[in-house]
Formats: C-alpha cells, structure tokens, sequence
C-alpha cells in the first residue's frame, strides 16, 4: 500500500469531544488496526501446512492435512513450493491471499519458554521483555494508543484485555448479546452523574454511549433482516459489528477467539480444528468486506500465544508448543507471499526436537507494521516495545 | 417519592429484625443491642439480608464467624430443598448416569443415518443442556437462600478454581456430581482432599484429557495445569520436565467405561473404580519417577496420591492458594503480610481452609478494605436478588443464568482452565457497566418473569416490581449511601426507577 497515504491521513486527525471527553472523528480514511488473539495456542502447522516436507506427514499420521492436488477440490490450497493453506480457509483467506490482502509469517512468536497458555498470553499482551520486571498496568495496545493521535481504541471483549490496559479508560464491549434498548437521557444522566468524580466514570459514560451505539445498529441489522438479508452468527456476527464501530469511529481494535487448545481429537482437513479456523477466516472475510474502502486502511493481525507440538500426540493432537504462525491482513498490504525469516522444516530444525523455533519476534514484526502504518519514530517504537528492534517486513 | 409510605408495604419485615440506625424501627422489633459490622457481613455472604442480621444478632460477632467456618445449619427452604433432592441429576448413582450417556451415544453412533438418528441425537443433546442447566439453577438456589453463605461463596471459588466447562465432552452431565461430590464436601475442608477429590471426578479427567493420558500415549494437559492452576501457581518452581513426570504419574487416571477393562491379573489389585472415576493399571507407566526433586516410591493409585501430598506441602501451594483467596476477598493487591500469615496458617494446619479464613476474617487488613471490592458478576447478580426480594424464593432462575451470561460470568460457562479473573478489573469495562445497569433495571422493573415456573410457562401476574426499600435498606444501606446516589434516588420518578438507580450506585456495586 501507499505508505505516504496511510501517513497522510494517519496524523491530521481534528479532534471532536464526545460525552466521554474522548477525541473521536478521526478523518474517515485514517488507518486503522485489529488485533485479534487466538486464545489456546492454535495449530498453526495444520493451517499453513509445510507440504514440501515429508517429516510433516511422518510426524502427523493420523491428523495431517494432504498435499495440494488438483483433484481435489477442497484440499489444501497451495500457496508457494513449500507452504499450503488449510482447506477449512481455502475460499476466504486463500481468495484474499491470491488478492494479495493476507500474507503469513511463520515462525513467529515470543521468547517466553513458559508454555503456559495463561503466563505467555500475558507476556504477549504486555509486549514487554520478558526478562526483568513487568508492569501489569500497561500492555502494548494502550501503549501505542497513548502515542497516536486521534486512534480511538475500543476492546471487542466483554472484560478489557491485558494488552489495553494502561492510564486511559478504553472501551471494552463484546459483540454478541448486545441489549436492545438503552436508557432514556434523563436515566443516562442520573446513572452517570452517580459515578461522577469515582475511578469508574470514563467506563459508565463509554458504556452507556456505546450501548445507545449498538442499540442503534441492532435496529439496523433488524431492519436488513427483515428485508431478508441472512443473518449471521457466531464471529461473524462480530466481525460485522466490530467493522460497523471501526468504520465510523474506531480506530485501535482487539478481539479474541477462544477454543484452540486441541489436546485431543484434533481432526485434520475435518473436524474440530477446521471448524474453528473456517468460522474465522469467513468472520474475516466478513469483517474485509463490511469495512468496504475502508479495508484499504486496514490492517488486521492474527496471533496466538504459542504454536504446538510438531508432533502429534497419542490422542490425535497437538501439546502445547512454541513458535506459530501469525497472519497480516489488509486491503493494501503487500500480501500474497509469506514473509519473514524461514527455516526447512525437518527434525534437525525443531525447537527442543517438539516445536517449531521462534525466528520472528512478534514485536520486532508488529513494531516494523506499526512504523509503517503511522510513520512512528524508533523512539516512539520504543515506548511501545522496549527492546525490540523493528523488522521491516514491507507489509505497508 | 414516598418512600416511608412504601415501607409500610414490605411484607417480609421480619419482626425478628433488629437493625442499628434504623430510624424508625418497626413496632414490636427489639432495639439494637449492638451495631451489626455490615462491610464484614457483606463478605462473609452473597448479600446482606435479613437472615444473615438475625444469625448475627442471635450469635454474635465471633459466633456468627465460627458459623459460617462450620456450618451445621445448612437447611434450605423447603420448596428449595425438596427441589434440589428431587432433580433428575441429584448425585445418587454417578456411574450409572455417566455410563448409561455412554451407552446411549454408542447405540445412537451405531443407528444408519436418517430420521431416528438425528432425533435420538437431538433429544440426548437437549437432555445433556437441561442438566447443566440444574447443575447452574442448583448452584444459584444455595446461593440465593443457604443459611451457608460463606461456604457457598467457596463453593463458587472452588468450581472456579477447578474450573471445568460444560461444552467438553460429557462434562454437562457430571456437573452437578462435580459440585456436590468433589467440591462441597471439602469446600471448608482440608486443601489435599479437595484436589484429590477433583482429580478423581471424571468432569475434571475428562475436560483436561487425562481421561486420554496412558502409558505410551501422554497427554500432560492435565498435569501442567494441576501444578500452575490448582497447587503451585505458574512460578511455583517445576519445570517442564516436571511437567512430564507428573503426566506420567497421572496415567491411567481416567473414565470409567461401561465395562470393565481387561487387566492383567499381576495388575488387579491395583485397579479402582468409583463413581465414575476408574484407575486403569493396565493404562499406567510403572517406571521411576522423579518430581520436583524427589523420587516416588508409591506405585498405582497410590503413587499419584503420594504425589499430590507433594505437591500442596510446597511452600509455593501455601502462597499460591492464600493469596488468590485474598485478591478474592480482600482486593486485587492484598497486602503481602496477610498472604503471609494466610499461607503460615495453611502450612501450620495442612492446608485447612477454614483455618486460613479464619486468619482473613479476623484480619485488620480486610476491615481496612470495606467497601472497596467491586462485585464481581455473580456477586453483584446474587446480591441483587437477596437485596430486592430478601428470602422470598424466585421460581424462575432462567433470567439469572441469562444475566450471568450476559455479564460474561455464566457457571461451568468458563472455556479454559483458569477459570475466571477474581481482579475488580475484569468487570468494569464500559461494556460491563452498561449491561449492569441493563439487569439492575432488570431486576428493579420486576419485568424479568423471576416468579413465573421455571418450565418457561407463564404465572398469572404477581407482584409487579420489588420494593427495595426494606427493613434491610433502612437499616444497612441507607445510612452509608453517598450524596451522588442520594440525590439520584430523591429525582426517581417511580418505584421502578428508584430501584434501577439503587442497584445501579456504585455503593451497591462495591462491597
């Protein structure tokens, strides 16, 4: 994409004053960003599959996903000579692969060893070296929202996650159950007067505002449906609302999706992996689509706290491993290829002989689009990952 | 509004009722002996009610304590307890129940594809759907109405901090097995029994996999998680090796099938089964082990038992368990010299947990915090409906499981392990608070069918909307009300309102 227009419209933001006295009314066409965390550590070798490597299908008998074939129509999807996608995202992703809208990284991840969901998810979401103290009240997100200008950040979550947390009250709101009609302005009023001058006042009047938000779009969807316009469920219900508040007033967002951690009975080109990842990849899709030009200056990134075990255990599943693949999406990045540092895969290249290495710090790569998409200075970078010298992965 | 004039029409003013700053107590009530700790009384229960004052005034501040640490009264209302001994997944014969899912997902897999299939599938699923649902709907009744408060406050931070989740295999069946055989035997018990307890319950084997662990073919989700999540905390000093040993220890510890497996009969003796759980020597590794330094000597069941003791007589299971009892009780930081005399208090009493509550209920520390606590969402929910309609029994628990969800803290609703955040911060995002208020005028309308039969038909319309200006408001709640709040309740414009602005004021929120 054209880096000067991302910068062109990323910094003049005019500032407005809503309710919550935060600025909104960034320029419609400023850049925008979506993180979204795959919460279980999600088999990332059963979705970008290393089909030039026989030590893959050696390693998987029971759950690998067979090689690219022209025969068969929903088979993987090959993406270069050595990587192929999952068939459970072949029609969504792999469409804005070949519309070079998504490239992947593979052997990317942290540098924490714990493999712990919860400790390394923590890591992640802080953004912080891992060694040395951390600091609980500032995670990554809050910290690059406190540096832009005018990026209204809002967390798709019912309970503000870790990599928001900081100084700023940041609005949080999961998409699904939404209420349907919000209070009356004198209700509103009284509610928020209740609350002024306490820690919780930017929440009340945020959650209050947006509840008269989604009050309104849920009107909309209402009247769509009703002019027979499928209605959707699930992520993809999410991603249509979450593109709905990013089009308009949002610019920072965070979503997680849950459900990755597949000890057993994994499936392969089937089954409890491939459902979670197609339910995903079409909410994505969905989320591209419903932006509309917006896409344009959108930048989506998909993470996940740790691959797996290369190997498949003795249930038909993966343990909990190291490096993952993480996903960039975008209407104009400089997609349709896979990037980063790479190595053959084989049983000589493994991590600890069970996971796959970490050759992509995920900061280094998020500091690198982050620079990119708003022109951030190294200092600035700094203050967002501490540490973490900025790869340039030519995403923008 | 009038509000004296509706006090009048509180029926459940209970004449045992004593309240100290009640300014104008009822007639025929005794007057105040002493003035009821009220912060204190809000965390050793879901909620003040009138209850809750009468135990206090009848026991007295220590005796009302050693109460709840011991509870011998334990009795539910009768609707309530002839309800709960009646349910279709009351714990009588677990294996028979868990097996007989088995058989029938068996017969139903082996049926030709069509019609009767899909409808057998059907109506298994929606039986396995009505029994977590009365696994929740058993949980919120004992909490609502249990003369136990602080054990059922345990009771909910237990099956939070062995959590397990519905949607997993056969788990939805054995929830309420989970509860009442696992958990509340030992909810103020001893802490080794607990995790020996929940080790041996098949919702636990099953939802982290180590019904699948066996000799051969290790599976170490459930041991990494029985260290950083039940016992040692994620610093609690093992490694990843430590990790594997324990996997192997815990092999064969799975699910009792519907026949008994073929074992070799050197091996027999060390077979057991119980209730659901089955030991499988045939399943387990017999090699050495070494865990945290030290070599087993056990073997079989036994060897995992000998394991576990190990386990919570680290200091580090001390700390751990103290200090997440404390962050749940006290505040997101507790002051570290609580934790400490907490964890000295564990290791002293091997792990006793009413020994450890003691410590924390008779700390300075926690006095030093009332009102400070932001309710988490079963809290806020539970307290509500004891605040609006005091022991008057609400027929319909749907609504409530439905604003559990909603608020993002639904029972056995909790996907991973860790079960969910005891941080004040996890609840008050903006979306939270919105919602909040959404059920505070849920609950203050009276709009929400509480009273309607639980079956989902509809009751002819009694009641209308709560009065929550009781004995108990006038008593406890509105003497500390802040002037904001105050003046939000004087501009209600009705009963419905005002009630929507009381549970919706931050001094309802905090505790």
């Amino acid at each position: 994409m054209n880096r000067r227009h991302f910068l062109r419209t990323g910094l003049a933001a005019a500032p407005a004053l809503t309710l919550a006295g935060r600025l909104f009314a960034a320029p419609a066409s400023s850049p925008r960003f979506l993180c979204v965390f795959l919460r279980g550590g999600y088999d990332c070798a059963n979705f970008l599959i290393p089909w030039s490597s026989n030590f893959y299908y050696d390693s998987r008998p029971k759950i690998a996903i067979a090689k690219p074939d022209p025969a068969i129509l929903d088979g993987a999807l090959a993406l270069d000579s050595d990587w192929a996608l999952a068939p459970a995202a072949r029609d969504s992703l792999g469409q804005l692969y070949q519309q070079r809208q998504a490239l992947f990284v593979p052997f990317a991840g942290t540098d924490d060893l714990s493999r712990s969901h919860f400790e390394t998810q923590d890591s992640i979401e802080l953004g912080q070296p891992v060694q040395g103290q951390r600091d609980f009240g500032s995670g990554f997100l809050a910290r690059l929202a406190t540096t832009l200008t005018g990026a209204t950040p809002i967390a798709f979550t019912d309970s503000l996650p870790l990599a928001f947390k900081g100084d700023a009250g940041i609005a949080s709101m999961s998409m699904q159950r939404v209420g349907k009609s919000p209070f009356d302005d004198t209700q509103t009023a009284t509610l928020r007067g209740m609350y002024v001058g306490s820690h919780l006042e930017s929440a009340v009047t945020e959650g209050l505002e947006l509840q008269q938000q989604m009050a309104q779009a849920m009107q909309e969807e209402m009247q769509a449906a009703n002019r027979g316009a499928i209605t959707t469920k699930g992520f993809e219900l999410t991603a249509e609302r979450m593109a709905r508040l990013m089009r308009t007033q949002y610019r920072l967002g965070f979503v997680d999706v849950g459900g990755w951690d597949t000890h057993v009975n994994e499936g392969g080109a089937r089954g409890a992996l491939a459902t979670n990842l197609t339910s995903l990849s079409v909410g994505l899709a969905t989320f591209a689509q419903s932006l509309g030009d917006e896409w344009n200056n959108t930048v989506v990134f998909v993470l996940s706290e740790f691959g797996r075990t290369f190997r498949e255990n003795g249930n038909a599943g993966t343990d909990h491993g190291h490096g993952s693949v993480y996903w960039v999406l975008g209407g104009r990045i400089n997609g349709g290829r896979i990037a980063g540092a790479q190595v053959r895969v084989a049983k000589d290249t493994l991590f600890q002989n069970r996971d796959y290495p970490v050759l992509n710090d995920y900061r280094s790569v998020l500091a690198g689009i982050f620079g990119g998409m708003w022109g951030l200075s190294p200092q600035q970078l700094q203050v967002i990952f501490p540490g973490a010298p900025p790869l340039d992965l030519q995403v923008i | 509004m009038q509000t004296r004039t509706l006090r009048g029409l509180y029926l459940a003013a209970s004449a045992a009722l004593t309240l100290a700053g009640c300014a104008a107590s009822p007639p025929g009530a005794p007057h105040a002996s002493y003035s009821p700790d009220i912060p204190w009384l809000e965390r050793l229960s879901f909620g003040v009610n009138s209850q809750v004052l009468a135990q206090y005034q009848k026991l007295g501040r220590s005796g009302f304590l050693e109460s709840q640490l011991q509870p011998t009264d334990e009795r539910l209302p009768d609707p309530v307890a002839r309800e709960l001994a009646q349910l279709p997944t009351a714990p009588i014969d677990a294996e028979h129940l868990f097996v007989g899912i088995t058989l029938e997902q068996r017969r139903i897999n082996a049926l030709p594809e069509g019609a009767e299939k899909q409808d057998a599938r059907k109506r298994l699923n929606d039986q396995g759907n009505q029994a977590a649902y009365e696994a929740r709907r058993r949980e919120l009744l004992r909490a609502l109405y249990s003369p136990a408060q602080l054990k059922e406050q345990m009771v909910w931070f237990w099956l939070n901090h062995f959590s397990v989740f519905e949607q997993k295999g056969n788990v939805r069946w054995m929830l309420a097995d989970y509860s009442e055989r696992a958990i509340r035997p030992h909810a103020l018990g001893h802490f080794r029994d607990l995790v020996m307890a929940t080790l041996r319950h098949p919702a636990m084997l099953q939802y982290l996999d180590n019904a699948q662990n066996a000799v051969g073919h290790i599976n170490e989700n459930y041991a990494r998680e029985l260290m950083e999540l039940h016992t040692l905390g994620v610093d609690g000093g093992y490694s990843q090796h430590d990790v594997q040993e324990l996997a192997r220890v815990l092999t064969g510890v799975g699910v009792a099938g519907p026949e008994p497996p073929k074992v070799r009969a050197e091996l027999r003796s060390l077979y057991r089964r119980e209730g659901g759980f089955e030991f499988n020597p045939g399943r387990h590794d017999f090699g050495s082990k070494v865990l945290l330094g030290h070599t087993l000597t056990q073997a079989g069941m036994a060897e995992v038992a000998e394991a576990v003791t190990l386990l919570v007589h680290q200091p580090a299971c001390a700390r751990f368990v103290s200090r997440k009892l404390a962050v749940y009780f006290v505040g997101d930081d507790p002051p570290a010299g609580l934790v400490e005399r907490m964890a000295q208090t564990f290791q002293q009493t091997d792990g006793d947990i009413a020994a450890v509550l003691r410590t924390l209920f008779t700390s300075r520390e926690l006095a030093a915090q009332a009102g400070r606590k932001f309710k988490d969402p079963m809290q806020y929910v539970v307290s509500a409906l004891r605040m609006a309609y005091d022991t008057r029994l609400i027929q319909n628990t749907h609504p409530v499981t439905g604003w559990l969800g909603a608020l993002g803290e639904p029972e056995f609703g909790h996907q991973t392990p860790d079960g969910y955040s005891l941080q004040d911060t996890a609840w008050s995002s903006s979306g939270q608070m919105s919602r909040r208020f959404e059920i505070a005028r849920a609950i203050g309308s009276g709009s929400a069918g509480l009273f309607d039969p639980d079956d989902g038909s509809k009751a002819p319309p009694a009641g209308g909307f709560p009065l929550l200006t009781t004995p108990v408001y006038y008593g406890i709640v509105e003497p500390t009300l802040s002037m904001r709040t105050h003046d939000a309740l004087q501009s209600a414009r009705s009963q419905q309102e005002w009630n929507l602005y009381l549970l919706a004021s931050p001094d309802f929120n905090y505790r």
